[in-house]
């Protein structure tokens, strides 16, 4: 039994860190006040552009690279219009999704059937041998240990840093902010390429680590799920792991039970992560108060400098 | 008008006297699965009879009235043999062919014939059965995780037949099925491997398409059965065996009955026997595990041995095929029930 | 010593330019199919008789029309709902489940009564097609009024909830008892089926029905109060407050007329094309009409006009597929470039561009 809670721990937090990924950037992107909806697209060009690369240059760590940098190009795209031509921010976020689908599924083709090396969990002599958090602690793949660093460094960079509560400042009041002397836009430039930066290490994790593969439309809706995640963790990315678990923690559970034979329909058990993110997000938006002190006052609008 | 026609002179030209034979996909070409194996059957139709022939594909095809519009546009680009390649394709193949009595239609796995429609399929069936030998001789803990698709018969078939396989073996195996409702995703098909590999499966087999279920397993060095290909490049040291979709015999045939104006609708279920049905080398197990593996896919082959041989009972525990008697095609397509031995329900 | 700067600067307009709007879609169309050779030539095709496969080729036969016809008739619908929705700044993004719900309320007749010959069977399907379409709209309404939830996120969850059960439904429950366990519903009897016009090709009655709607609520948003409201809530939210437009109700009506629109294409396109109900009744719809949508500048006649322009890169693309060997990702590609040149385009509708003279002189 204890085995297969530790074997579910650590499917859970692969399952769970393409979430993390993605929510955080999208977590700094919307603190800054941008909302982009192009999480998912940018997470299919990140894995696209991520497994070209390691199948052409064959090293791994390269992919990861290419991927981040493949979702910040993605995310200019965006940050141009809605920043600089002042295009209405969802709409774009749409766009961006149904354009980054559309392109990674033609840039993909030549790459379908096709595998690389994957990238595999870490070793420490000792310490992952550990009994019970040997594994849990020191077994995960690289990634996933990248992905809770950054999440951490965004938490202390947020709370503990002039340049965060810049961010939030920009974020909460744009106009004061501006009159002070921020540059808004060019700040706001930065958080949508930060944003765009995991969402495409999020996607790039799921072809590099979370399978050596590359298929059309691969994250399945895990980019719409991180934009909910972020409204879980009430913009917060002390809640961010923990929703990120959750959510991943839901699929994986639909499938545990579906194997251990306990006769729940399983198509059933199949929405379960989609409903669950409906009523987390009833629960979270109910309160009222929390939404306001914690969500970005200026989340969406956008921002002209008057003369 | 000058484009179009100038593109129907290039083709025109190419093709005066050529069979036109068109294929409708479900997915890509390069999935290394479904897909794959057909188009290498198209592949083979222009090997053997590429100086009469030639084909066009359409592929990630969604099945419904898309699929309607891309059967009726081969047929109106004077492709005379069309094959629709996913059960799916039923009804607009059936659809498309009654605007075009002409042209021949031929549809996988389906049940609807017409005159100018014929159904084909393979007895996969029987490679599963040899997969389940292997597995329960191979399965140490006894449990082998079984990644399903959808709950239609052909996938309930294939589940009741890799038991009996491994029960003939070795009657303590115990199947851990996981559905995942789909033909084909990668990652999804990754955490069902996971999670049969948690509870305790030492071997994985899969209805799936993708490599990942394969690379999942490969990763906790734990044996598997590759799926409609022969997938050892993914998983050189852990791949036992794969199921080989081999439509090529099958497609040469029925191209060569047109050019030959013998072409008739029927069904047609053929397997081992026919070489439609053909396993990968076996790999990864002891040379008695691979003599034995062999030996029974040749015993299938050959017709000697059926997988459906009675006694079979069902999960109730009523027999349903008696003692020496074979289950017949009929039974078998309809399949929606599980053989003693499996716990779960059929879902639905 | 003075120091003057002439700079290009945008300057907000009073209204937004009305000829504006109709280039801006010209515009994009433009562009993409620009854009578009290129991407041919990169692939090596030629980029004249790709475009033209695409473009223009589909409208060139009687058989190329009809399939445009019947293809856009769901965009359309769909599409004519979004637009009201997003007008008033209301984001409906799971059309595609609500498309659904409908097909699959609205042919609960035609299911459990397989042999009838009832004439009346048909509007009760296409009534029920609506409500179906409006109860799962219904959902991101209520949860956005009473709980403030975004109904982004919950309309596009319920689509996910929505294909499932289908999936389940058609599996299960509903399945043809005499399909040999294959997924899928009896085939509807013929007094459920929508009627064809011009034998030969599959022009229906849905497929009218998608060409009167959108003039019928373009009637019905100019002549009446509730079209201008809507106009005002969208653009300035506030404003429409102070003025007495309830947003609940805003948010309520648009959603039905949304969710309704969706579903009533859903029934139809169980009805006519597909004939029962199988797994997937709908290549995505519900999101390829969020780009009719904006390409018709969220006109209920512009998305007509859309609809059939965006249908015709469908035909186009699997008629390329086809002649010239192109891979169906181009489709989707085009139609993310069409998107983007619009929304950049978007800022001449409410911007202009002049040229201010910045005299700075030194004291």
């Amino acid at each position: 039994m204890t085995e297969l809670i530790i074997a579910s721990i650590m499917t859970i937090m692969t399952a769970a860190t393409p979430l993390i990924f993605a929510a955080t950037g999208e977590l700094i992107c919307e603190k800054s006040g941008v909302l982009n909806l192009g999480v998912e697209g940018m997470m299919l060009i990140g894995a696209v552009f991520g497994f070209a690369a390691v199948t052409v240059t064959g090293a791994p760590m390269l992919g990861v690279f290419a991927g981040a940098l493949a979702g910040i190009f993605a995310s200019l795209i965006f940050g141009f219009l809605t920043l600089s031509l002042l295009s209405n921010q969802v709409a774009t976020g749409l766009a961006l999704t149904i354009f980054g689908t559309g392109l990674s599924a033609l840039f993909g083709l030549e790459y379908v059937g096709k595998t690389i090396e994957q990238i595999e969990p870490i070793y420490i002599p000792v310490l992952t041998d550990l009994p019970i958090v040997g594994r849990i602690l020191f077994g995960h793949d690289p990634l996933i240990y990248l992905a809770i660093g950054i999440l951490g460094l965004t938490a202390w960079f947020l709370r503990r840093t002039r340049a965060g509560m810049v961010l939030r400042a920009v974020g909460d009041s744009d106009y004061s902010a501006h009159a002070i002397g921020y540059p808004v836009i060019a700040i706001r430039y930065a958080a949508v390429a930060f944003g765009g930066a995991m969402a495409g290490l999020g996607g790039a994790y799921l072809s590099l680590a979370y399978t050596p593969l590359w298929a059309e439309n691969m994250s399945a809706g895990r980019g719409w799920i991180a934009l909910a995640l972020v409204v879980f963790a009430s913009w917060r990315p002390s809640r961010v792991l923990l929703g990120a678990m959750l959510f991943g923690g839901i699929t994986i559970l639909q499938l545990n039970a579906q194997a251990a034979g306990l006769g729940i329909p399983a198509s059933y058990m199949s929405m379960l992560p989609y409903i669950a993110t409906i009523v987390v997000l009833v629960l979270i938006s109910r309160d009222s108060t929390r939404i306001r002190l914690n969500a970005p006052a200026c989340l969406g609008r956008a921002f002209r400098a008057e003369r | 008008m000058a484009f179009a026609g100038a593109l129907v002179i290039a083709s025109g030209a190419a093709s005066a006297e050529k069979l036109k034979v068109g294929f409708i996909y479900i997915g890509p070409p390069g999935d290394f699965g479904w897909t794959y194996a057909h188009d290498q059957g198209r592949m083979q139709i222009e090997k053997e009879l590429g100086d009469r022939v030639e084909t066009t594909f359409v592929e990630n095809v969604p099945e419904g009235p898309d699929a309607e519009r891309a059967i009726a546009k081969l047929a109106e680009t004077g492709h005379e043999l069309i094959f629709t390649t996913s059960f799916g394709y039923m009804e607009p193949t059936l659809k498309a062919a009654k605007r075009f009595p002409n042209v021949k239609f031929e549809h996988a796995t389906g049940y609807k014939q017409a005159d100018n429609v014929a159904t084909y399929n393979a007895k996969f069936y029987e490679g599963r059965y040899v997969q389940g030998v292997i597995a329960g001789k191979m399965s140490k803990t006894n449990t082998v995780g079984y990644i399903a698709s959808f709950p239609i018969p052909e996938v309930i078939m294939g589940i009741n037949a890799f038991l009996l396989g491994a029960h003939s073996v070795n009657p303590d195996i115990k199947l851990k099925i996981v559905w995942a409702y789909t033909w084909f995703d990668p990652p999804k098909e990754a955490d069902a491997a996971k999670v049969l590999m948690d509870q305790g499966a030492d071997i994985i087999t899969q209805h799936t398409d993708s490599t990942a279920a394969l690379q999942a397993a490969a990763e906790r060095n734990v044996l598997a059965f590759g799926q409609a290909s022969d997938m050892i490049q993914f998983a050189p040291s852990t791949q036992l065996t794969s199921i080989i979709d081999e439509w090529g015999p099958y497609y040469v045939e029925r191209t060569q009955a047109v050019l030959d104006g013998t072409w008739t609708s029927g069904d047609t279920w053929h397997g081992m026997s026919d070489g439609l049905v053909v396993m990968a080398p076996y790999t990864n197990m002891p040379n008695d595990v691979a003599t034995l593996a062999a030996e029974t896919a040749e015993s299938i082959r050959t017709g000697a041995f059926h997988p459906f041989t009675g006694p079979i009972h069902n999960q109730a525990g009523e027999l349903v095929v008696p003692e020496g008697e074979v289950a017949d095609d009929g039974m078998l397509a309809g399949m929606m029930f599980y053989v003693k031995g499996i716990d779960d329900e059929v879902p639905n | 010593m003075p120091l003057e700067m002439s700079l290009l600067t945008l300057e907000a307009r009073a209204t937004p330019s009305v000829s504006a709007a109709w280039l801006s879609p010209l515009l994009a169309l433009t562009l993409t199919a620009i854009t578009g050779a290129a991407i041919f030539l990169i692939m090596g095709k030629s980029p004249g008789i790709a475009l033209y496969i695409y473009f223009v080729e589909p409208l060139t036969s009687w058989s190329g029309l009809s399939e445009v016809l019947v293809k856009a008739g769901p965009l359309i619908l769909i599409g004519v709902g979004l637009s009201i929705g997003f007008r008033a700044g209301i984001w409906n993004i799971g059309a595609e489940g609500q498309f659904i719900a409908g097909a699959l309320l609205g042919s609960a007749p035609a299911i459990f009564f397989y042999e009838s010959v009832n004439p009346l069977i048909l509007p009760l399907m296409m009534l029920l097609g609506i409500l179906g379409g409006m109860g799962w709209a219904a959902i991101p309404a209520i949860l956005k009024t009473r709980f403030n939830a975004n109904e982004i996120l919950v309309s596009l969850m319920l689509v996910y909830v929505a294909e499932l059960l289908l999936i389940h439904l058609v599996q299960g429950p509903w399945r043809n008892p005499q399909g040999w366990g294959f997924p899928g519903t009896r085939m509807f009897p013929d007094a459920a089926l929508l009627p064809v016009f011009f034998a030969g090709y599959r022009i229906h009655l849905g497929t009218i029905i998608a060409i009167v709607v959108p003039l019928l609520v373009w009637f019905a948003l100019a002549k009446t109060q509730f079209g201008f409201q809507i106009k005002v809530f969208g653009s300035a939210p506030l404003a429409a407050r102070h003025a007495g437009i309830g947003e609940k109700r805003m948010i309520w009506v648009t959603l039905m007329i949304g969710g309704g629109l969706a579903g009533l294409a859903g029934v139809i396109e169980a009805s006519s094309t597909i004939g029962q109900l199988v797994p997937k009744i709908s290549p995505g719809y519900g999101f390829t009409a969020i780009i009719v949508a904006f390409l018709g500048r969220l006109h209920p006649v512009g998305a007509l006009l859309a609809g059939i322009a965006i249908a015709v890169t469908y035909i186009g693309g699997e008629g390329a597929q086809i002649s010239a060997g192109l891979p169906k990702a181009v489709t989707g590609l085009f139609q993310g470039i069409i998107l983007f040149y619009l929304l950049a385009f978007d800022l001449l509708t409410r911007y202009r561009l002049t040229r201010i003279t910045i005299s700075k002189n030194a004291t």
